[in-house]
């Protein structure tokens, strides 16, 4: 089947159950979205459907029939731009594991919402787990990111 | 970015300054053609590499040991390039009394036991760019001056890559003169980390992402009940998958072998095996176990600490207070889950990943690989959290078997589901305190007794003598308070359950004994519990500082907002000192901790950002153990499997974190666990003061 990453045709010959991370990761080598849980439940393997927020460990790539999906390397770059830069600027990561999960979240959420509140921020990034608990440190880098669109 | 080649080209040796450490000969090294085991690389373009002799798992190691290095040298620590380290002891061997030399990252000791060996390798550098400078322009080398990785004098300015190749033919000084304190220009200062952006672009290579051409994917069915064995197994239905290319039966249960992740783990699930379980009698459930460890905290423990009336440190006192406090089992849940990449061909073997003991992982490979040990080379990946989980070798054991069985590169990556559930967790332990008060109110004695698994025992027994394993007793042993008549006591109870290492290791779970058993006994004495600890740490100005800072900070003493309470707690950890206030309110009958905040002396603060992260991280890891997480066991099987029932932190249950720094000329210290251990006693000590009720079991959530 073909599926479209990053507004670009890719061919995948296998299972169409097979979720769209390991797509991504084992077949296409797009490493930057990562493997946490595969149940949904940490956000690492976040990326856009058709500008969607969406757990990749879950969603079969057959679902992705006539959509876009969008990971990092293909998100807008004016968003991006202004998301790491304000990742760099507050020094955000400590293992850095989670981050680029936690960025496409950030990304969905300013799409939407360029001026979010703290609790609005609480609300769009709370199925994202950090384990190094950098949780202050994204919030900050957000209302900078949103700043910086504005 | 991670990728090297093995070998440098002795082209690169001769026009460069290479200068290294010798572990075994203790001393600074340098520059020879065929020495490929650098601290620091000058390249003629005047690019300078470091290498990250200890493992990034979010530490910051990638960014202050190049910059301690950089500081010495006089070089942009921004223009840095970092290597991770590849195994060699002999260059790269940990240098803290704890390791004997052994490629290790762990235990908070990177920067404190490296300190002055990377300031020396840097200035070491430094002057012998200057002496090659000043050789060269016939002046006397106290007529240059280095500034951003120039040499300098009068009007004459060479970069340090155009004297690389002169400066490496100078003698290496041993005794270079370093900087004073207050001429440091990183150090102290806010410095940018070296592997932001790559964190943030999606470049960083964890172990996860290691790829070679013709690599598979392996998955292991393991039994569902830890130490059980394979019985007998059938693999038609798995053998079918399209996409599988292997099964094998391996030590630890049945590994597939397959095209990808999703398809080596569909193939797992068709597996049909009969495990042997094996006797879980001990740990057939959580209340088996901790029952176990309280009838063993009854017997008396192998003494680790004693000081005047020993044998009865209750004598004299007008008031005798005791109390328990438990701990349970705890994963470590590292975000990326355990992982090993493999390869065995040509005579060599690669293994690859999120290691923190790269000695063990090279040990274990050789053993199965069957070639010899100098053809096993280890790549060290950025590790995606490690708390200690990385340090094992189980994972490594795994995926060199299954690449030796399967003749093929493999990256086995464990499911969320196992890595819960085959973790060596956290110990669970019981606490026994005695403490006894004079009539006027004073801490006259003190008994603790730590009762829980040794964490050390099957992997390092020269850290448990005379039946005390060094690694419970810490925080407890050596507590600061001035005790006149004091006893430590350890008894190790095996449980059957395999306990490791976790951030902060034993710190945490005495911390929270003694630091609630303090506010518990200056209740008794009617004492406020800052005022009683300041008493008892007279001998202990650091600590003095940090109580009397943090107190001032969160407002200790103060009118508070209505229903607000604060606790406190102290420690000497990692040979820093640290002080924790909480800030609590009762909801429904529980804490509901609002804010915590934190000051630390760490000695001189290398990267003060740094320092704020780690406290930050680990006061909130600190925070979520306390609060709500915990593995338990039923039939023998741990019963949390994946984030839904292993509850994590996320952003609606962080409270406000406040960190204050001390900065002091001390030596620095370690930082990476220091913020966890102060979060439990701190909660359940303004717990307290609010409803008179104690919580002296962990986690204070549980149902």
């Amino acid at each position: 089947m073909d599926i479209k990453v990053n507004g670009v045709n890719r061919e995948f010959k296998g299972d169409p159950n097979t979720p769209l991370l390991w797509v991504l990761r084992d077949h296409l080598n797009i490493t930057s979205l990562k493997f946490g849980c595969g149940q949904g439940l940490c956000g690492a393997c976040s990326a856009h459907v058709d500008g969607k927020l969406t757990r990749t460990c879950v969603t079969a790539c057959d679902e992705l029939e006539g959509k876009n999906l969008t990971t990092l390397e293909g998100l807008a770059p004016r968003l991006s731009q202004a998301l790491k830069s304000a990742w760099i600027q507050v020094d955000v990561p400590q293992c850095g594991y989670c981050q680029t999960g936690m960025i496409m979240a950030a990304a969905a959420l300013l799409d939407k919402n360029p001026k979010p509140s703290d609790e609005e921020i609480t609300a769009a990034m709370n199925k994202n787990i950090c384990r190094c608990g950098t949780y202050s440190r994204i919030r900050r880098a957000i209302h900078i990111a949103a700043k910086a669109l504005a | 970015m991670l990728r090297r080649s093995f070998i440098q080209t002795s082209t690169l040796a001769v026009s460069s300054l290479i200068v290294g450490f010798s572990v075994l000969e203790q001393k600074a090294v340098a520059a020879t053609a065929g020495f490929e085991n650098p601290w620091i690389r000058i390249s003629s373009d005047n690019s300078v590499t470091m290498v990250a002799m200890r493992a990034e798992m979010g530490q910051d190691v990638y960014t202050t040991f190049p910059l301690i290095m950089a500081e010495e040298l006089d070089y942009p620590v921004s223009l840095v390039k970092v290597e991770m380290a590849p195994f060699n002891p002999a260059h790269y061997g940990n240098l803290s009394p704890y390791f004997g030399g052994m490629q290790v990252t762990g235990g908070s000791q990177s920067v404190m036991s490296h300190w002055t060996q990377l300031r020396t390798i840097g200035a070491a550098a430094r002057t012998m760019l200057v002496q090659a400078a000043a050789g060269k322009w016939g002046v006397s080398p106290a007529a240059c001056t280095t500034q951003d990785g120039y040499v300098m004098s009068g009007a004459l300015k060479a970069s340090y890559g155009e004297l690389a190749s002169l400066a490496a033919l100078q003698q290496v000084p041993q005794s270079p003169t370093l900087k004073n304190t207050q001429d440091f220009k990183y150090i102290g200062k806010e410095v940018a980390r070296l592997d932001t952006k790559a964190k943030v672009d999606g470049t960083a290579e964890f172990g996860v992402d290691v790829r070679q051409p013709g690599m598979l994917a392996a998955t292991v069915a393991r039994c569902p009940v830890m130490g059980g064995k394979v019985r007998s197994f059938d693999a038609e239905a798995a053998r079918k998958v399209p996409g599988v290319q292997g099964v094998y039966q391996i030590e630890e249960g049945i590994a597939v072998v397959a095209i990808d992740y999703y398809v080596a783990n569909l193939a797992r699930g068709l597996l049909k095996i009969d495990w042997d379980l094996g006797d879980t009698s001990s740990r057939k459930d959580t209340d088996t176990i901790m029952q176990r460890l309280r009838d063993a905290s009854k017997k008396p423990g192998a003494v680790a600490k004693k000081a005047g009336n020993s044998a009865e440190p209750m004598a004299g006192a007008a008031t005798v207070l005791s109390a328990n406090y438990e701990s349970p089992f705890l994963a470590h849940a590292t975000l990326e889950p355990v992982n090993c990449s493999a390869s065995i061909a040509n005579g060599e073997c690669h293994v690859s990943g999120p290691f923190q003991v790269q000695q063990f992982v090279h040990a274990v490979a050789a053993a199965i690989a069957g070639v010899p040990p100098e053809k096993v080379f280890v790549h060290t990946s950025f590790i995606g959290g490690g708390l200690g989980r990385k340090s094992m070798f189980d994972f490594v054991q795994e995926a060199v078997t299954i690449a030796k069985v399967s003749g093929k590169p493999v990256r086995l990556i464990w499911s969320r589901e196992d890595d819960t559930q085959n973790d060596f967790y956290r110990p669970a332990s019981v606490h026994t305190l005695e403490g006894g008060l004079d009539t006027q109110g004073r801490l006259i004695g003190l008994t603790a007794k730590i009762t829980s698994p040794s964490p050390s025992i099957d992997k390092v027994p020269a850290w448990v003598s005379n039946g005390v394993d060094l690694y419970m007793v810490e925080g407890l042993a050596d507590v600061g308070y001035d005790l006149p008549n004091f006893r430590a006591e350890a008894v190790i109870q095996d449980v059957g359950v395999r306990v490791g290492f976790w951030r902060s290791v034993s710190y945490a779970l005495n911390a929270f004994a003694i630091e609630s058993f303090i506010d518990e006994l200056a209740s008794a004495a009617k004492r406020d519990p800052l005022e009683f600890r300041l008493a008892l740490l007279q001998k202990q100005p650091r600590a003095v500082a940090v109580l009397k800072l943090v107190a001032e900070k969160a407002g200790w003493g103060k009118p508070l907002p209505p229903g607000r309470f604060l606790g406190i707690a102290q420690t000497h950890c990692y040979g820093s000192y640290v002080a924790v206030v909480a800030e609590v309110s009762v909801k429904d009958g529980q804490p509901l901790v609002h804010q915590l905040s934190c000051a630390v002396d760490a000695g001189i603060a290398v990267r003060p950002n740094q320092i704020e992260a780690q406290i930050e991280g680990g006061l909130l890891d600190g925070f979520s153990s306390a609060m709500f997480q915990k593995i338990s066991f039923k039939n023998g099987q741990v019963e949390q499997e994946n984030f839904d029932t292993y509850k994590m932190l996320r952003f609606e249950d962080v409270p406000l974190v406040h960190v204050h720094i001390v900065k002091t000329d001390n030596p620095p210290s370690g930082i990476g666990e220091a913020g966890v251990p102060l979060a439990a006693p701190a909660i359940a000590n303004a717990f307290a003061l609010a409803t008179g009720r104690r919580l002296r079991k962990l986690p204070f959530l549980d149902a």
